[in-house]
């Protein structure tokens, strides 16, 4: 029989990367993600797997690390909470024009500025619609519970290797601190240069070999024409994503009069909200993306034909909701509620928004 | 069947671990379970809180307003969670140190003299395993050979020794849990 262990969303992530055959992970402590490199340390993978663990002097050390064993083709990682996100930005936008694979795990709490420590989801535009500078994506998946946390891990490799992408986790203080049960996936080794290029194609700087042409890294290109030939071929990568990729979950929504949509924790609690709302004679269904880029717009589209009104559930002051408002296209009416600031909502005020703004309103 | 349950009280007294235990124990019955601790400042050595739920099913939010039980430990938390309790829930409460009593009519009220108990059996380390007692007696969600199974999962090898003590004092829990009122 597999172990079933409890453990924390964060821990579940740490052991998780052990166990996915990462190469390296580069982070910096900050509350509510510091249990990822304390279970590292705690753990000495350099000794179970030869992963190495660095506790950079700040998050840009930390992002710049990662830009650099990303380059030699290594499945590398690091962590942080929104501020530190913040400051990871600037090495996020260079990797996803050096188009580098690597994870990235945020552990949203409340902003803006330092903000709170408390769980928050407002750090859905600086993941989804790009925090740094230029016309780039993100692949982010939205863990809900600690099993996804665990993995969400070796999903996100998979699928940053496949299209040389940085890839994210993005979690919230909720998921990170609390504990459920896990079942941890089998350990897996770690790459050699050689099975990386066999894999996913030789383009790392790994020495060049005869018979190839030497592999550049950079997000350079002085020559304009040559930049915008770049840009095209990653638009041309995002849309191929964008068709494969995306990932969501849907709860009772076959006859559903209302819906849902909500991620991560955020989820959870509608899907309580929507218990007690069947209670009352209410149908209401539930769209959990669990890709938040690619989003999962044609289930929402589709369901907007349906419904007679969708309620975008999450912890900040209405982010996702421009991305249902879209999906919908008026079609219907979207409202958003959430708390924010580092509250976090109740199934009792989810319920009551959904009757005042959906259902009554 | 679903339990939904807040431990409140000091940092230090043993509350996020009295949770920890529980939920080891209900993983060991093939329940589901979560545990959701207060984080932050307020834990060290302020209040620490943690809402466990215990259940049959796959559990949906594990962020709630309103609890089955509430076990209380000190004034602070009385004053937050006593309004929190289901009308007809539970409220477990150490007296000691508790100025204003609960005074709600239409929940069951029980105490168990935690720290008093604790002091008596020279191990003021087993007075969250007291309380924990205390509750098991008045809902025994959990077997008892699984908490057993529990402490042995929770607590690292080296502590491994202290179990019978620990279980002795779910043992006093139980037998000096005491009724307020009754619904």
């Amino acid at each position: 029989m597999e172990e079933v262990k409890l453990m924390k969303g964060n821990e579940a992530v740490a052991e998780a990367a052990i166990r996915a055959g990462v190469d390296a992970y580069f982070g910096y402590p900050i509350t509510p993600q510091s249990e990822v490199i304390e279970y590292l340390m705690m753990e000495r993978p350099y000794q179970r797997t030869g992963m190495v663990v660095l506790q950079a002097e700040s998050e840009l050390a930390a992002i710049n690390m990662v830009y650099g064993a990303a380059a030699c083709g290594k499945k590398v990682m690091t962590s942080s909470s929104s501020p530190g996100i913040s400051l990871k930005q600037e090495g996020i936008s260079y990797m996803a024009g050096a188009e580098l694979p690597c994870l990235i795990v945020d552990v949203v709490r409340g902003g803006p500025g330092l903000g709170t420590i408390q769980p928050s989801q407002a750090d859905y535009f600086q993941m989804v619609k790009g925090g740094g500078h230029g016309d780039y994506k993100l692949i982010v998946l939205a863990p809900s519970t600690v099993q996804e946390m665990a993995d969400f891990v070796d999903l996100a490799f998979e699928l940053a290797f496949k299209y040389r992408n940085p890839a994210v986790i993005l979690s919230d203080g909720v998921i990170g601190q609390m504990m459920e049960k896990v079942v941890l996936p089998p350990q897996k080794t770690r790459l050699t240069d050689e099975e990386v290029d066999e894999k996913y194609g030789s383009w790392a700087t790994t020495g060049k070999k005869n018979g190839r042409e030497r592999n550049i890294i950079t997000s350079l290109e002085l020559k304009s024409e040559r930049q915008e030939a770049h840009n095209h071929h990653l638009q041309a990568k995002y849309k191929e994503i964008t068709n494969k990729e995306v990932r969501y979950e849907a709860i009772n929504t076959e006859d559903a009069d209302y819906l849902i949509v909500a991620y991560g924790s955020s989820a959870r609690i509608s899907q309580k909200a929507i218990q007690m709302a069947a209670k009352k004679g209410y149908k209401v269904g539930l769209i959990r993306p669990i890709t938040l880029w690619p989003f999962p717009t044609d289930i929402i589209n589709k369901l907007a034909d349906q419904v007679k009104g969708i309620l975008s559930v999450e912890m900040s002051a209405g982010q996702m909701v421009e991305d249902v408002r879209l999906a919908v296209n008026g079609k219907v009416k979207v409202e958003h509620y959430g708390r924010f600031g580092g509250m976090v909502h109740s199934p009792d005020e989810v319920l009551e928004a959904l009757e005042n703004k959906i259902i009554k309103g | 069947m679903t339990e939904e349950l807040i431990i409140a009280g000091f940092g230090g007294q043993g509350v996020l671990s009295m949770g920890k235990i529980l939920a080891y124990s209900g993983i060991m019955e093939d329940k589901e379970v979560s545990w959701m601790p207060s984080y932050g400042p307020e834990m060290r050595g302020g209040t620490a809180n943690v809402s466990v739920i215990i259940s049959d099913e796959r559990i949906s939010s594990p962020v709630l307003r309103d609890f089955d039980t509430a076990i209380i430990l000190n004034q602070q938390s009385m004053d937050k969670f006593e309004k929190s309790v289901h009308p007809g829930g539970l409220l477990l409460y150490d007296p000691n140190g508790i100025i204003h009593p609960p005074t709600r009519k239409d929940i069951n009220i029980y105490t168990i003299e935690g720290a008093l108990e604790a002091s008596k059996l020279k191990s003021p380390k087993t007075f969250n395993m007291i309380v924990l007692g205390a509750f098991l007696k008045l809902k025994p969600i959990v077997k008892m050979e699984n908490v057993h199974k529990g402490l042995l999962k929770s607590l690292p090898e080296r502590h491994h020794h202290m179990i019978p003590m620990n279980e002795e004092a779910i043992k006093v829990g139980q037998e000096k849990v005491k009724e307020v009122q009754t619904v």
